[in-house]
């Protein structure tokens, strides 16, 4: 909302929340955070005017350590709130943020329709391919093979490919970062929100406790900006899912795929023209109440 | 007793049995007439068997009633299943030229159409249902004006040459059966009245809107669909955001999402989408986020027969989710309650930052009544509690604790959005600013401290809320304990046992939470000598609800569970059995094979 009453100049600290982040030492999730609040400062946009909105894990915590209106919702839930917040009041920016688990498994169905909804909003997945706050599980996105306390003898499953789902779904904007890549992160953030549709960001963000298969140096050895190739179209859907695929040796970041040509669901929602939902007075007109009773007549 | 007209309409689903009803229903109201129906149909689209009931009068009508005084078949099973409900004085309006009666009753009048030869070889599908209109208004007395009315209304879409095709199929149907049939003894009266014709669901919606609903979602889910559907009809003339959701996780959960940034919120399911939103719903009490459920009961468990009623959730309302929370639950009474319970709930559930469930069922939510549009007050009083939607101390509040423990235990509200107000709410249990308190900062004392900040709102709750009042004077033979829809069939009873000089008055329960078990006890304790819980249930789920509350157990049961509604005999054999002796547990076996 642009009711901003003194806004004064903001600095990065007016982003810090009441209390710092309780993550182990060095986890990937710190980075996120740090970016968050980077591109929130840098794009000057109120606290009082962003609600942030996890699920349930470690990183959904999230909201506790920003300084922005925040929701720390039920597992896998948080999308549901988000599209419900922003189709309330669809003049707040909504950030959503959450772990593979949250966002891919147990919210996975929520995932999937907010993409085909369009919703706008950005939503930051980081994703550690682990169940951490659990103490390590396999998760969705958790590789062959990786041994975990639920799968002691390897993960006999495949992962789900959070990129290729999304292109799939419709989402508008999909990317991927690495929490080991700030500037890049917060490059892709500050595009994701500004995107007028949903726009989802996919960050590897690793879990130092409990995922020793997929680390830092891991992820550095491998990850692939492809901004760095000014022949990729991001466009291009086909050439988005071609790229989305690899993984091995080289794993693509940066932005996959957006467009901007399809309404958001706020946009596509006629009865919005009037204004927020949560703004307008309650109670209709005498000669409306007239209409739908005659209606039944 | 009343005088009332009760006419049944029956074929298989596609046979067009809504729309005859329909048609009833607006001729009668617009005649002055209150009117009842109820439709006993099945989980099937095309065929098997549907059979809708209108029941009309000059007094209040508040239930289909006992007796069917004309029977519309339109196929051979329908015949079949019912001639032998008919009774002397009733009739049969029928296509001759396709169904046979197998029965012969004794003082039942037979009309058979020959519809063949009064429809002219119209390719019209529905040619006989027309016809039966016409000729059921003869026979009730009812000029042909009327139904040209509502036929012209109805048709003028689709041309005047349709119009003028089903006009003169009705009409034929009228002059055959003023030549051929005897009219009913008593004409249907007329009154200067006019009323509306609601479902139980479109009260609900209605009512919603006149509560401020600015956001409603669903999944579909007989029989709560209804509320929908009016919903998504109407959402751009009355301005509210509806959205249909992949499940009733993400209902409740979107519900909630709105809720929270400040726009009053509603969901309606069925028992299978309630018990999806258990989880929801504890997150709404936790937050402190004011939500209002509809459940719309049918018979479970599971998917159980999701065209059929029952009062088979209230356990389920009162348990769902884990942990101690408050929560406020109430059932409406009757299809105007319904419209007239929204408004009530969202101001409890705003006052006091808690769920609010509306446990409705589908006799009401799919049954129709006719209501004095009068009745239907669109601008009720609104009560949103202690909400901050807009900035205070020209924004520079500071210090804002949205769990700030007080002595009603509700908090001061404010909506994201607002400087100066910054705050993230948790699932979590929190301390007053919202921080967690479930992890680094562990902390027993403010764990309590909020637990009976959240829990003292009970106290705020039961004085907002007026305990139940004993209809009829007490010291009776029999009181009669009624919860939600089934008010209107037990009042009946209650009148025609009284006519049969059992002196019976009832207590009907609106408020399940909070109960005001006390204030019950009190009245059951001069009401009358034996007090009998009436409920559509197996287990008696309100009369063990009540036993664990205030320890009261009545002196005898009255349950039916096998997914149809009550009818008055059904109580009033009920009873009769009990004050002979035979029993304590009365099951009546539903005669109408629907």
């Amino acid at each position: 909302m642009a009711t901003v009453l003194d806004p004064g100049k903001l600095t990065l600290t007016d982003f810090k929340g009441k209390v710092d982040p309780d993550w182990c030492p060095g986890c990937g999730d710190f980075g996120v955070l740090s970016s968050l609040q980077k591109v929130l400062f840098e794009l000057n946009i109120q606290p009082h005017d962003v609600i942030t909105i996890s699920g349930i894990g470690c990183s959904s915590n999230l909201p506790g350590f920003i300084n922005t209106y925040g929701m720390h919702t039920l597992h896998g839930r948080a999308l549901a709130v988000a599209t419900g917040v922003k189709m309330a009041n669809h003049k707040l920016h909504v950030v959503v943020t959450g772990g593979d688990g949250d966002g891919f498994g147990i919210g996975g169905n929520h995932f999937i329709h907010s993409m085909r909804r369009n919703v706008d909003l950005l939503y930051v997945a980081m994703d550690n391919q682990i169940y951490g706050l659990t103490t390590g599980q396999t998760s969705p996105t958790s590789q062959r093979g990786m041994k975990t306390k639920s799968m002691p003898f390897g993960n006999v499953e495949e992962p789900i490919n959070p990129i290729t789902l999304a292109l799939a779904a419709g989402a508008t904007f999909v990317a991927r970062g690495f929490s080991g890549e700030p500037k890049h992160l917060v490059e892709l953030m500050k595009q994701g929100l500004r995107h007028k549709g949903f726009a989802f960001i996919d960050v590897f963000s690793p879990c130092v406790t409990y995922n020793h298969d997929n680390t830092y140096p891991w992820f550095r050895e491998r990850v692939k900006k492809l901004e760095d190739d000014p022949s990729y179209d991001p466009s291009d859907w086909q050439g988005a899912m071609q790229k989305a695929l690899l993984w091995g040796d080289e794993i693509p970041i940066g932005k996959f795929f957006q467009r901007t040509d399809l309404p958001s669901l706020d946009q596509a929602e006629p009865v919005l023209e009037g204004g927020p939902m949560a703004l307008r007075p309650l109670g209709i007109s005498k000669e409306l109440a007239r209409d739908l009773v005659a209606e039944l007549m | 007793m009343k005088r009332t007209f009760a006419v049944s309409i029956g074929g298989a689903a596609g046979q067009g049995v809504a729309t005859p009803g329909d048609i009833f229903a607006l001729i009668f109201a617009r005649r002055g007439l209150h009117l009842n129906a109820y439709n006993a149909y099945q989980s099937i689209i095309r065929g098997g068997h549907t059979f809708l009931t209108i029941r009309t009068g000059p007094e209040e009508v508040t239930n289909f009633g006992d007796r069917i005084d004309l029977l519309i078949p339109l196929n051979q099973d329908t015949i079949d299943r019912h001639l032998h409900l008919m009774r002397p004085g009733s009739a049969v309006i029928y296509n001759g030229d396709t169904i046979k009666p197998k029965d012969r009753t004794e003082g039942v009048q037979l009309c058979p159409l020959p519809v063949n030869e009064l429809s002219k070889g119209s390719r019209n599908k529905v040619e006989q249902n027309t016809l039966a209109l016409g000729a059921s208004l003869s026979m009730m007395g009812v000029g042909f004006q009327p139904l040209e009315e509502v036929l012209t209304q109805q048709f003028k879409r689709k041309g005047d040459a349709v119009v003028t095709q089903n006009v003169g199929i009705a009409r034929a149907g009228y002059d055959y059966a003023t030549a051929n049939f005897k009219p009913f003894a008593d004409p249907l009266p007329m009154t200067g009245n006019k009323y509306a014709v609601l479902s139980g669901n479109i009260a609900l919606a209605m009512g919603g809107v006149a509560a401020g609903v600015k956001f409603y979602c669903a999944y579909p889910m007989s029989p709560s669909t209804g509320v929908l559907h009016w919903m998504a009809g109407h959402a751009r003339k009355v301005g509210i955001m509806v959205r249909q959701v992949e499940d009733e996780i993400g209902v409740i959960n979107m519900a909630i999402g709105a809720a929270h940034t400040g726009a009053r919120a509603m969901c309606a399911t069925s028992g299978g989408g309630f018990a999806l939103m258990t989880e929801g719903l504890g997150m709404s009490a936790m937050i402190e986020t004011p939500v209002v459920v509809i459940d719309v009961q049918r018979a479970g468990p599971s998917t159980g027969v999701p065209t059929k009623t029952e009062q088979g959730d209230l356990w389920q309302m009162l348990g769902a989710g884990f942990g101690d929370f408050p929560r406020v639950i109430a059932a409406p009474t009757d299809i105007l309650d319904c419209f007239n319970l929204v408004p009530e709930i969202f101001n409890i559930a705003d006052r006091f930052q808690c769920p609010g469930i509306i446990l409705s069922d589908l006799l009401l939510s799919e049954g129709r009544s006719s209501i004095d549009p009068k009745e239907l007050a669109f601008n009720p009083k609104i009560d949103r509690g202690e909400l901050i939607t807009a900035a205070e101390n020209n924004g520079k509040t500071t210090g804002y604790k949205r769990y700030k423990i007080t002595e009603s235990g509700v908090s001061p509200r404010a909506i994201p959005g607002v400087p100066g107000h910054v705050h993230t709410v948790a699932t979590d249990e929190h301390d007053e600013d919202g921080v967690l308190i479930s992890d680094e900062f562990t902390n027993p004392h403010k764990r309590r401290a909020m637990m009976e900040k959240r829990q003292r709102k009970i106290g705020g709750i039961e004085r907002a809320v007026r305990p139940p009042e004993l209809m009829g004077e007490s010291g009776a033979a029999v009181t009669l304990i009624g919860w939600g829809s089934t008010k209107g069939v037990i009042g009946e009873a209650v009148e025609i046992l009284n006519s049969q000089g059992i002196r019976t008055n009832q207590l009907q329960i609106r408020w399940l939470v909070p109960l005001h078990g006390q204030a019950i006890v009190d009245i059951l304790k001069t009401s009358g000598k034996r007090a009998i819980i009436v409920e559509n249930n197996y287990s008696g789920q309100f009369a063990r609800y009540l036993r664990s509350e205030t320890g009261y157990v009545p002196d005898g049961h009255i349950r039916k569970y096998d997914g149809e509604p009550f009818m008055p005999h059904h109580i009033v054999d009920s009873v009769k059995e009990q004050l002979a002796g035979r029993t304590n547990l009365s099951v009546p076996m539903h005669e109408i094979m629907v």
